[in-house]
């Protein structure tokens, strides 16, 4: 894979983003649900509430970087308290 | 009851899935990877961390191609929606007229984008171009490879020229959906033009005028070939969108890791504006039945 330049720590962020969506297209597959409508007053499916905290989690990374600029993991706390909250309220 | 549902058909989509894995899917991927690497050519990378993100972030370099192009975007869709907009409704509703229009709306779609570019840099020209010749004769200072505003009106008015018809054929076609009861209704009530407009038009031509933003928006925000053509992001970085900025960095500098960095950032920005579009289309389109 060396014409990709492949490296762990971008093979781990893939792997971890490619087992979420096996995982959410599992659970879609096995316990079907109907949308729901939250405190953004839109119609969310978990993995429409799985695509807010992903997108979500990338600007909270740069936020963090750009603002704090170190201790890079302490921005993957916030993520996981955001991921609750939009998977709780949105 | 026998179970007919027959999940089989998903295969039919493979071939879709492989093409857009190579098309978009594996060169992203490589653009992550390039960003927390360094590399001097020859194949051979480097560790590097978030470092690129945090040069970009950093880098006002970036805030002001960032700032530009907001602008940019921001000035054509406040012109060419309701230019559009405002051509949709003169254009005749129906017969000849109607087709002749409609034909000669599409001609500047049709035309590839860096033609557009290389027409108006001739048309802009003081020496052989037709505007830029008869604005000096006027004794009005033009130079758009000098002149700063001179360059941003040239590119503004370029892309209005381009685009505003593709506005105004979906605001006709959204005009065009709209039944003659609707209107006939407004005309017992005695309601003036504006609130027929307001009340009626409006209201129905909400859906297309969303698909209007949404899709002048990306374009603009994208926008490469014309004003590159034109002014080549000058005089000085006065016209340097984004993605100038970003070919000069990743190609003219060869600087891959801050390049695919600023890619990344873009794309995000990308990303949340149109799921913010889709959202509000589709909710919009729920809302209505």
């Amino acid at each position: 894979m060396d014409w990709m330049a492949w490296t762990w720590p971008t093979a781990i962020f893939f792997a971890v983003i490619a087992s979420l969506l096996i995982t959410f297209t599992v659970l879609a597959i096995k316990f079907p649900e109907t949308p729901r409508t939250g405190i953004l007053r839109i119609e969310t499916t978990r993995g429409d509430r799985l695509f807010i905290t992903l997108l979500g989690s990338a600007f909270i990374n740069l936020a963090w970087l750009g603002i704090v600029g170190a201790q890079q993991p302490y921005a993957l706390i916030v993520c996981l308290i955001y991921a609750a909250a939009v998977f709780r309220w949105v | 009851m026998e179970k007919t549902v027959n999940q089989k058909a998903w295969f039919l989509v493979l071939p879709v899935l492989l093409l857009v894995a190579f098309s978009a899917v594996i060169p992203l991927m490589t653009v992550v990877n390039y960003s927390v690497q360094d590399t001097f050519g020859n194949n051979q990378f480097f560790w590097a961390g978030l470092e690129w993100f945090e040069e970009m972030l950093r880098s006002e370099r970036m805030w002001d191609a960032l700032g530009r192009q907001l602008m940019f975007s921001g000035i054509i869709l406040a012109i060419e929606i309701p230019l559009g907009i405002f051509v949709a409704l003169n254009m005749p509703k129906s017969g000849f007229w109607s087709s002749f229009c409609l034909v000669l709306m599409s001609l500047p779609l049709l035309i590839p984008w860096n033609v557009v570019g290389t027409i108006w840099q001739i048309f802009g020209r003081v020496d052989i171009g037709l505007l830029g010749y008869t604005l000096d004769a006027l004794g009005i200072n033009y130079n758009y490879t000098q002149d700063i505003l001179a360059a941003w009106v040239t590119i503004i008015v370029m892309d209005v020229w381009h685009w505003t018809s593709l506005v105004a054929l979906l605001a006709f076609a959204g005009l065009k959906s709209i039944p003659d009861a609707y209107y006939q209704a407004a005309k017992i009530d005695q309601a003036s033009r504006w609130k027929v407009f307001r009340f009626i038009e409006l209201p129905k031509m909400m859906g297309v005028l969303m698909i209007a933003i949404l899709l002048r928006f990306m374009d603009s925000f994208m926008i490469y070939t014309e004003p590159f053509v034109v002014t080549g992001g000058g005089p000085g970085n006065a016209t340097t969108l984004l993605s100038i900025d970003l070919v000069k960095m990743a190609l003219g500098q060869f600087d891959l890791g801050p390049a695919a960095a600023f890619s990344i950032m873009y794309f995000l920005v990308i990303l949340l504006i149109s799921w913010v579009f889709y959202t509000v289309m589709t909710n919009l389109e729920k809302r209505e039945g």
